[in-house]
């Protein structure tokens, strides 16, 4: 047998080769740009329309790309339920736009007030007019707080009122409000729109995790904690629903179905639900408020909506696998305000982006896109601190795991936990880079 | 997860712990195993002496290993609720149990290189 033998700096040689070998196979961007000067326009610079940007600046050379949004600060969403729960600071949730754009693309900070899809133009709330080319609607969600009668976001942190929707500090009041309920215990009320909804799994996450504080702190038999599902189901995937039902038996919490709030007394601490029976009053020592969620005006005034489906939501007609506007070539939407069944989450998102880029650049290019969106929505159901299911589905309410036979969707795991703990802002963040 | 390549993985470490940060920790690592690597083949053999006392700190690297994820995470060893969480767990435990060992067997070697 050779004995191995090097001196120092024999050694070194061979060490320092080794490195620069391995900084040399770092696998590059190896995609050709395509050369364009088409005007692109995306209307929103959240999750989305960032993502986007970051993707079509190094895919496209010379096209214009403009986002319009007035928002300064760019909010982590995914981050608010861990937030209401104590367990981040709200300064968790929150960057800069501008954080994440990058070089190249144009911001216009204004609001988008009108779009003309036949001369292709959007106005900015300031009276500025710009042409497009291609325009990406990617303006998020309205949440419409003024729907439920009785509640203002200024109550909420005070008399048992919670709504982590609203922002990162209201998601921090709202667990102000939940602590002292895990404290003095009494009803807690935890509600959900009837209308489509950004991560439809937060309102359940928000009660599984509640009630968990409340049972390590040891005042779980002071709870007496109820589910106000919108219709007869917990979950729009009938297996996860099922599931979830099985979890509440588990853990005492009482689903009461097709109960969508409509009003609340502050003072009096009661909440009015619509049900299949007529209203329903029922009192509450603690209330999650979450209201009906809607595309906001602009998209509803521009003619950009589906005309026979949520008419009172006004979603962007688009087609669901491409995106793309049913009526208007030029227009795709993005994220929360698409039209689709499923895909209101940021992992929606980051399957939805390549689905748009490839759809632009065949469009500059002349040729028909080949990636489609098939729904896919991922949610870390977190079930108690600890622990989460990793459930992932598509628009067919298939379970389409990412790691089959290793993570399995429907189990309370830790590994899941962690994942949303640890590896999932930095998976978002890297979405938004365009690394993602 | 869509297009989990190399490429992406990187970006998600890099997101985790900040650019800077997961490079300087990727350096030290590549440090220490280089330092490994190096006075094995300058020793031409394995002291078990020094080994011995490796061996030894393997259970603290493990317990500082798992106490430190647990503690980044807000969770307790009572949350591990099927078999991939043993597996993630004993993994995370094998890993800081082999990272001390490699670190003090090539410390000792660097700093009393005969014995």
């Amino acid at each position: 047998m050779t004995k191995l033998t090097a001196n120092r700096r024999q050694f070194l040689a061979l060490a320092a080769g080794g490195a620069a070998a391995a900084a040399v196979s770092v696998p590059q961007e190896g995609r050709a740009q395509v050369a364009t000067s088409a005007k692109i326009v995306i209307i929103g610079a959240g999750a989305g329309g960032t993502a986007l940007a970051n993707r079509l600046v190094s895919r496209l050379n010379g096209a214009q790309i403009t986002l319009i949004d007035p928002r300064v600060e760019h909010l982590y969403q995914p981050g608010l339920s861990l937030v209401a729960a104590g367990l981040k600071p709200a300064s968790y949730v929150v960057s800069k736009t501008t954080d994440w754009l990058p070089d190249g693309v144009t911001l216009i900070a204004e609001a988008a007030a009108a779009i003309d899809p036949e001369a292709k133009t959007v106005d900015t709330a300031s009276g500025q007019k710009v042409p497009y080319d291609f325009l990406v609607v990617a303006p998020g969600l309205v949440l419409d707080h003024d729907a439920i009668e009785g509640f203002s976001l200024d109550m909420v942190g005070q008399n048992g009122i919670g709504a982590l929707y609203a922002g990162p500090q209201y998601a921090a009041a709202t667990w102000k409000a939940a602590q002292a309920y895990t404290e003095t215990g009494g009803v807690g009320l935890f509600t959900r729109p009837a209308t489509e909804m950004k991560c439809a799994g937060a309102p359940l996450k928000h009660t599984f995790l509640i009630e968990d504080i409340a049972r390590t702190a040891g005042t779980r038999g002071k709870l007496d904690v109820h589910y106000m599902a919108n219709n007869d189901s917990l979950f729009g995937v009938p297996i996860v629903s099922e599931k979830v039902r099985m979890l509440f038996g588990d853990r005492g919490i009482t689903p009461e179905y097709s109960h969508v709030l409509r009003g609340l007394d502050a003072g009096a601490k009661t909440a009015t639900f619509a049900t299949p029976e007529g209203d329903v009053t029922m009192d509450y020592d603690y209330i999650h408020v979450i209201p009906p969620q809607r595309a906001p005006e602009v998209i509803r005034q521009s003619g950009l909506s589906w005309a026979d489906k949520w008419t009172d939501q006004g979603w962007v007609e688009c087609d669901m696998a491409t995106l793309r506007h049913q009526r208007y070539d030029t227009i795709w939407a993005l994220g929360d305000v698409a039209g689709v069944p499923k895909g209101k989450t940021a992992a929606s998102v980051k399957w939805q982006v390549p689905v748009i880029e490839d759809g632009l650049v065949a469009a500059i290019e002349g040729r028909e896109s080949t990636e489609t969106y098939n729904g896919y929505t991922s949610c870390p159901m977190i079930t108690r601190v600890g622990r989460a299911m990793l459930i992932e589905f598509d628009y067919k309410n298939n379970l389409v795991p990412s790691f089959p036979g290793v993570i399995a969707p429907l189990e309370e795991l830790w590994i899941s936990w962690l994942m949303k703990e640890v590896a999932l802002k930095a998976t978002y963040n890297a979405m938004l880079r365009g690394r993602a | 997860m869509k297009d989990m390549t190399f490429g992406t993985i990187l970006a998600v470490f890099e997101e985790m712990f900040g650019i800077g940060l997961f490079w300087t920790l990727v350096a030290v690592a590549a440090l220490v195993t280089v330092g490994y690597v190096y006075v094995l083949i300058r020793d031409h053999s394995i002291s078990w002496r020094k080994f011995l006392l490796a061996q030894l700190s393997m259970p603290i690297g493990a317990i500082l290993s798992v106490w430190f994820v647990l503690l980044v995470t807000n969770s307790k060893l009572t949350d591990l609720g099927g078999p991939v969480d043993i597996i993630v767990f004993l993994g995370i435990a094998v890993a800081g149990a082999i990272g001390i060992a490699i670190l003090v067997y090539t410390v000792q070697s660097l700093m009393r290189p005969k014995h």
